[in-house]
């Protein structure tokens, strides 16, 4: 089985989707230079001429230009290198690309790409690491993606670039260096289809993109302690696929739900609504969640040890919710502690960057 | 549907290009004056943004398109949507909220689209669709087609970000754009002296380095010659052109009727302006110059009566949405 990086799973993706159809162009800034979007643009230009293109500044009006050609048959895809920027394209996003085809009856509709890219640590600070996946999927007619592995990476830009739709595709920069088995050929892993990655019986745990990684670790864990957890990947936060998380429910009896989003209005509390509307009756705990706190993200290293949630506070947390004595949780919890690493504003030691 | 394209011989227009002009605009006079009487019976029921006096500017434009050109347009699409060849019928009945209105119910007034004129649609977020035109611009140039896509908007949305990123994007690729700006004057109540310095707006495009000039924008005629010379010059390979066309609206921001009562333009300027009406003017030419004589503006009267009134049936004899349409076309297939 070959193995390649999450970042190279979405090159992968783009090249044969863009090999397969010739409808379908890249555009962002600095996607044909030499660092080529961390690599996940790496050589189009060279193969693609002209249909790989750099952009001026112009989040706004290079969506709405991206939106213009969809319309008129291409299928592009837009890349911002932080989802923080395509905030200045709001506009175009929410008020034409997500209600084209409905506000005019279904005659027209825009497949469109926009890949966002969001992240955390290394003094990114508040205006370079935002995490508002949550914020998209409010809006009507938006599909919003979050892969949490180099399969799905590639499968799900797949879906994404033939989808009739305009879908906001998140990226975690953590992730880029993850490995995992990736297909060579070109195949299609469906928006909208969450994935059990763990079956448990005790609890459900719903996590997405990145926290996925670090409630993997946790479980890994909380397995040696004795406790079988249910992790439930979304994959895709809209639309939403509840009945896998619904039909867990009724198995564990208990959520926690784990966002890498704000607290408030996050998506770890509509996975919560969710459950308590369809599910409520078998639940026999009060649902959970772990997000970031309504804080902007701080700079300092020295922060974001209490700032992140990690695979430590997921350990905790199942812990509480399982009513484990506090003894015991805290001497595992002691020993997760002494293996952190030095800093925790990066994935590990070894990384470097790209940021 | 009842538009006639015509174009240009010489410097001079010939006959049948003056009356087909007169005729497209004489349409969307009365369609609108129709939509005007029959408001206050409240069955129209989303908001209208009138066109009346300022029809030469569609005309003008759309006389020289293909049908191959698209079009795309803002929240007063009344006039772009009839001068490039939408369907009357449909447009209505998207007024009136109905199942066969062009956007099926969902639309109204502001979000207008025929692609079978390749009229893509208009929206109401000012400036909102100046950089789909250019995105369309942009696919025809990736399909090796050399048509042109046509963006009407007003003096304010030169004020937004999106058209000046769009603008300098355009030139950039020299993209086949045609710009068309209808200044008026007026952003709702506000002034174009209260929210631009005195420089005229083609000049902003001619800092991105693409063709641009102001045209009488109540002759249509000016409007038609600077319109063919623009498209010439595009479809050469040598980039977007705008063109600023001065003209007025002669009723309120919103909804029906005159709006002098609210002050915040004089009686004065309001008349002065009614008096370069571009339907009558051209009218005044066309007998002046023995061109039209009045049986065939009876004439004409009466077959544009004829086409509003079946539109106005044919949009109040359709039927509304059903229920089960609600949560139809979210998403595409």
């Amino acid at each position: 089985m070959r193995k390649i990086t999450y970042g190279e799973a979405i090159r992968e993706a783009i090249d044969q989707s863009m090999e397969d159809d010739p409808s379908v162009f890249v555009i962002g800034e600095g996607v044909p230079d030499i660092k080529s979007v961390f690599g996940t643009t790496k050589g189009l230009a060279e193969k693609y001429g002209n249909r790989v293109m750099d952009m001026p500044l112009s989040e706004n009006g290079m969506s709405g230009v991206c939106i213009g050609a969809a319309l008129m048959g291409m299928r592009p895809i837009m890349v911002h290198l932080r989802l923080d920027f395509l905030l200045l394209a709001f506009d175009q996003i929410v008020n034409n690309a997500a209600k084209w085809h409905y506000m005019f009856g279904g005659k027209a509709n825009v497949p469109l790409v926009f890949r966002a890219i969001i992240g955390m640590g290394w003094g990114q600070g508040a205006q370079h690491s935002q995490n508002l996946q949550a914020i998209f999927a409010h809006i009507p007619g938006l599909k919003v993606v979050m892969p949490a592995t180099p399969y799905d990476a590639k499968g799900l830009l797949i879906s994404s670039i033939r989808d009739n739709n305009p879908v906001v595709f998140i990226e975690h920069r953590w992730l880029y260096n993850t490995w995992g088995h990736v297909p060579e050929e070109l195949y299609a892993v469906p928006i909208g289809k969450a994935k059990m990655v763990s079956s448990g019986k005790d609890l459900t745990i719903v996590s997405t993109s990145y926290m996925t990684a670090e409630t993997l670790k946790a479980i890994n864990v909380l397995e040696k302690y004795g406790i079988s957890a249910e992790v439930i990947d979304l994959r895709t936060l809209k639309p939403l696929d509840d009945t896998l998380i619904i039909n867990s429910i009724k198995k564990t009896g208990k959520l926690l739900a784990i966002d890498s989003g704000y607290y408030t209005n996050g998506f770890a509390g509509e996975i919560i609504t969710r459950v308590s509307e369809k599910a409520f009756e078998f639940l026999n705990a009060a649902p959970q969640r772990i997000t970031l706190p309504d804080i902007p993200t701080p700079s300092t290293p020295a922060l974001a040890r209490y700032y992140y949630p990690r695979h430590i506070n997921i350990i905790q947390k199942v812990c509480e919710m399982l009513g484990k004595p506090s003894n015991e949780v805290e001497k595992l919890l002691e020993s997760e502690r002494k293996k952190d690493p030095k800093h925790l504003d990066v994935p590990d030691e070894s990384f470097s960057g790209p940021f | 549907m009842g538009v006639v394209h015509g174009d240009i011989s010489g410097k001079g227009a010939n006959a049948g290009f003056l009356i087909d002009s007169y005729k497209n605009m004489l349409l969307i006079r009365r369609v609108e004056e129709k939509i005007a009487e029959l408001y206050s019976e409240r069955e129209m029921r989303c908001p209208v943004h009138l066109s009346i006096g300022q029809e030469a500017v569609a005309v003008g434009v759309c006389m020289n398109l293909s049908k191959e050109d698209t079009v795309f347009s803002n929240h007063r699409a009344h006039s772009h949507y009839i001068a490039k060849g939408g369907d009357i019928n449909r447009m209505l009945a998207e007024l009136y909220g109905k199942a066969e209105g062009c956007s099926k119910g969902r639309g109204g007034s502001m979000h207008l689209i025929d692609l079978s004129a390749n009229f893509i649609g208009a929206t109401p977020i000012v400036g909102g669709t100046i950089p789909l035109t250019a995105g369309s611009a942009l696919a025809s140039k990736f399909q090796n087609k050399n048509n042109v896509s046509v963006a009407f908007f007003g003096d304010s949305a030169v004020e937004e970000g999106v058209f000046s990123e769009t603008v300098n994007f355009s030139s950039l690729h020299k993209l086949n754009v045609l710009f068309i700006c209808e200044n008026n004057l007026y952003s709702v109540l506000t002034p174009l002296k209260d929210r631009q310095p005195q420089r005229e707006i083609f000049k902003i495009a001619q800092g991105h380095d693409i063709l641009a000039c102001q045209a009488d924008g109540n002759d249509v005629l000016k409007v038609c010659e600077a319109a063919k010379e623009a498209l010439r010059h595009i479809k050469s390979g040598k980039g977007p052109v705008l063109i600023e066309c001065m003209t007025y609206r002669w009723l309120e921001h919103c909804g029906p009727n005159d709006d002098v009562n609210l002050g915040y333009r004089t009686e004065e300027e309001v008349i002065e302006w009614k008096k370069k009406d571009p339907i009558k003017m051209l009218k005044e030419k066309m007998i002046k110059e023995k061109i039209i004589g009045n049986d065939l503006l009876e004439k004409i009267e009466l077959e544009i009566l004829d086409k509003v009134n079946n539109a106005v049936k044919f949009a109040k004899n359709s039927p509304f949405p059903e229920k089960e349409s609600l949560s139809k076309h979210v998403y595409a297939e």
